[in-house]
């Protein structure tokens, strides 16, 4: 007997899902370079919130027809995985059509995957579609250029060539097509090869099927390089995403401790610092992205480019620089510039003289926003884009004293006058005779 | 008609508590625009014999502009500062017709130490009709198109929708919706302490967008819950030059006029 077939396929299934593994690690230790943040309250809603938003895609569908033809690439992701399982087994076990023995529900999975795989197919060409014929706006905004733009067409073409090799696989079987049960659509196609030799179409059905399980196992690796990690970190991100009010900003507990100093009558103003606990080199706010918390950092992995939030974003939409998508993918982008430099200096970071805010993300991007929460509204894996914001306008602010001037103007008068505007206190309640 | 309006200091010396603190807001105390909603909503108050009071001179910037222009210190040193003189007077109830002073009390003050119950303007009203502490008969909008803008940090930042549209279906208006409304509303561009700043280099204002918005229901009315977005609203309406037939009013500005206060 020919073992080497079978010998090829668990070699190339090790070194897939091994490859896999190691990125894998590489993400995890990447996300772990950001802050600690405690995300152990409100179980039961971020449960909830992932079953609802990731599994149950709810936000997905509030743009119908993106959001429709999503949930079909979805389940029959989901679904078409189990046949994965049989490719398996009859890879390493030299088998055929493993689960078939179990008689006329075989026909009936085959069938719905079958049927599956074309709906996938055409809800994958208009999603290409969409992008390249229609040009949507936001498959198009200035940040969708060279990698981003292609990294969404290849996910595109994997997908089109997986189904598509599925179902010639499946319409070469000649013993397959002979049980005649499941074979819903791949019947249709199984014509297109009738005139051929019975060893040609084994030759075809082989190929068919060895290329559909390493294409399938080159996507596996090709995710940790694309923007299509949201099939994975959706999961995650939705249940670490924030439970509170969305117009909820954090209190600094670092501004904290200060501030509560500077209002306690008994502090001594020139105590020295205790040395033991000397807390006082921390950081206000967000320059580079090891300044961020980790579940940002996750969220920068999770984002898969889509757009919404740059679609629903006012300055984006008036023209400005701010577009809430680029802030997710500058962050990724610089975060595993860090995790190559890492990488390349022994598991040791070595400065390279750059960060996030100013070598990727502008001010003039950070002063834009109106915080509005358009962009975290829309999301459909709930990313906030302004909580990165909102982290460096405070490192401006507090670190550099970089805000604009007429904010500066602005925060004298509220330091002076408790408001905004140059008046005076005592005046506050001179619309009651006015 | 003149307004009845205490200060807690006035109901501490009698030994009193009122039901409810008005929180003012800086754009309520100073603002021109903002002041004739503040006086509005004082009349509401008053006619529902509302045993409220306001803090005076005593109240100071909630500190939101300057937490979303990223300075932390100056928020925290403003919201303990109010904490301290809210808790003092042992406030357990603040009502404001500022979706941002109402955020920030709400969402922003409890882990810093004040804890009360914080309602928006809209949601307050629609509990005094509801309870028929406040009777709103008078019907003279009806037939009026109005439109109703969302405030980002009433709507999206805190999923307040329907007060503001329960009131004005109790003065008989169907509201007018924009394309964008509800939580895809488009902001008026105020927010995130833009309402202090020149914006950056676009192509458009944003509440001139949002404006269009608005004028593609061709309303007689654009209704609205905050003073930034009022501001904001009245100047895109300006830009427009639509201001001959377009009016933006406060929601507490709709009903007091319907009520003839």
């Amino acid at each position: 007997m020919n073992y080497l077939p079978n010998i090829l396929f668990a070699i190339a299934l090790v070194f897939g899902i091994g490859y896999f593994v190691r990125n894998v690690r590489k993400l995890i230790r990447n996300i772990k370079l950001g802050q600690d943040v405690d995300v152990s309250d409100n179980k039961s809603q971020r449960f909830k919130n992932m079953v609802n938003i990731a599994l149950g895609q709810s936000k997905m569908v509030r743009r119908p027809i993106a959001g429709f033809l999503h949930v079909i690439v979805y389940v029959g992701f989901i679904i078409i995985n189990i046949e994965v399982l049989e490719i398996i087994i009859d890879g390493l076990f030299n088998t055929h059509r493993f689960f078939s023995g179990i008689g006329d529900l075989y026909g009936v999975l085959i069938g719905s995957f079958e049927i599956l795989a074309i709906l996938v197919l055409v809800a994958v060409i208009v999603f290409w579609a969409r992008r390249n014929v229609i040009k949507i706006k936001r498959f198009w905004n200035s940040e969708m250029t060279s990698w981003p733009k292609n990294d969404a067409n290849y996910i595109l073409y994997f997908e089109m060539v997986l189904m598509s090799l599925f179902l010639i696989m499946n319409a070469t079987d000649a013993s397959f097509q002979a049980m005649d049960s499941g074979n819903l659509i791949s019947q249709y196609i199984a014509p297109w090869f009738s005139g051929m030799a019975e060893s040609t179409l084994h030759l075809i059905e082989r190929t068919a099927w060895w290329v559909h399980i390493l294409g399938i196992l080159v996507f596996l690796n090709y995710l940790y390089f694309s923007k299509h990690l949201h099939i994975l970190l959706a999961f995650p991100n939705t249940y670490y995403a924030s439970t509170k009010p969305k117009g909820q900003l954090d209190n600094l507990a670092s501004v904290t401790k200060e501030v509560m100093l500077m209002m306690d009558p008994n502090a001594d103003p020139f105590a020295v610092p205790d040395e033991d606990n000397d807390e006082t080199l921390e950081k206000f706010g967000v320059s580079d992205v090891t300044d961020l918390n980790w579940t940002q950092l996750l969220s920068a992995y999770t984002c898969t480019e889509c757009g919404r939030c740059t679609s629903s974003c006012p300055a984006n939409l008036t023209g400005k620089k701010l577009s809430p998508r680029k802030i997710m993918m500058d962050t990724r982008d610089r975060l595993e510039e860090v995790g190559k430099n890492i990488d390349a200096n022994k598991g040791e970071f070595k400065n390279d003289g750059k960060q996030l805010l100013g070598d990727y993300i502008t001010k003039e991007e950070l002063w834009a926003c109106t915080t509005c929460n358009a962009c975290v509204e829309e999301c459909p894996v709930s990313i906030s884009p302004l909580s990165i914001i909102m982290d460096m306008r405070r490192y401006l602010v507090m670190e550099e004293s970089a805000a604009p001037v007429e904010l500066n103007n602005m925060m004298t008068n509220i330091e002076n006058n408790g408001a905004p505007w140059p008046y005076n206190q005592m005046d506050r309640l001179n619309w009651k005779d006015e | 008609m003149k307004l009845t309006v205490p200060t807690m200091a006035q109901y501490m010396a009698e030994g009193k508590q009122p039901e409810i603190l008005f929180w003012v807001g800086s754009a309520g105390s100073y603002d021109d625009r903002a002041k004739k909603i503040t006086k509005a909503f004082v009349k509401l108050l008053n006619a529902a014999n509302i045993d409220f009071a306001v803090l005076g001179t005593e109240e100071s910037c909630t500190g939101d502009a300057a937490k979303r222009a990223g300075n932390e210190f100056l928020f925290q040193m403003q919201a303990v500062t109010n904490i301290e003189i809210l808790n003092a007077y042992e406030i357990k109830k603040i009502v404001t017709a500022c979706p941002h002073s109402f955020n920030t009390l709400k969402n922003e003050y409890p882990s810093l130490g004040g804890n009360y119950q914080v309602f928006h303007h809209t949601q307050y009203l629609q509990q005094l009709i509801k309870e028929g502490r406040l009777k709103i008969t008078n019907k003279s909008f009806k037939g009026k198109r109005i439109t109703f803008h969302d405030p980002c940090y009433l709507g999206r930042a805190n999923d307040v929708y329907e007060a503001p549209r329960e009131l004005l279906k109790e003065l008989g208006i169907d509201v007018v919706e924009m394309k964008r409304h509800k939580r895809t509303a488009l902001c008026c561009g105020a927010g995130g302490a833009q309402m202090f700043k020149e914006p950056e280099k676009g192509d458009k204002d944003v509440n001139v967008l949002r404006t269009e918005d608005a004028l593609q229901t061709n309303p007689d009315i654009i209704a609205t819950g905050c003073p930034y977005c009022n501001t904001m609203m009245t100047d895109g309406v300006k830009f427009k030059e639509k201001e001959a037939e377009i009016e933006v009013l406060d929601i507490a500005e709709l009903l007091a006029q319907s009520s003839n206060l």
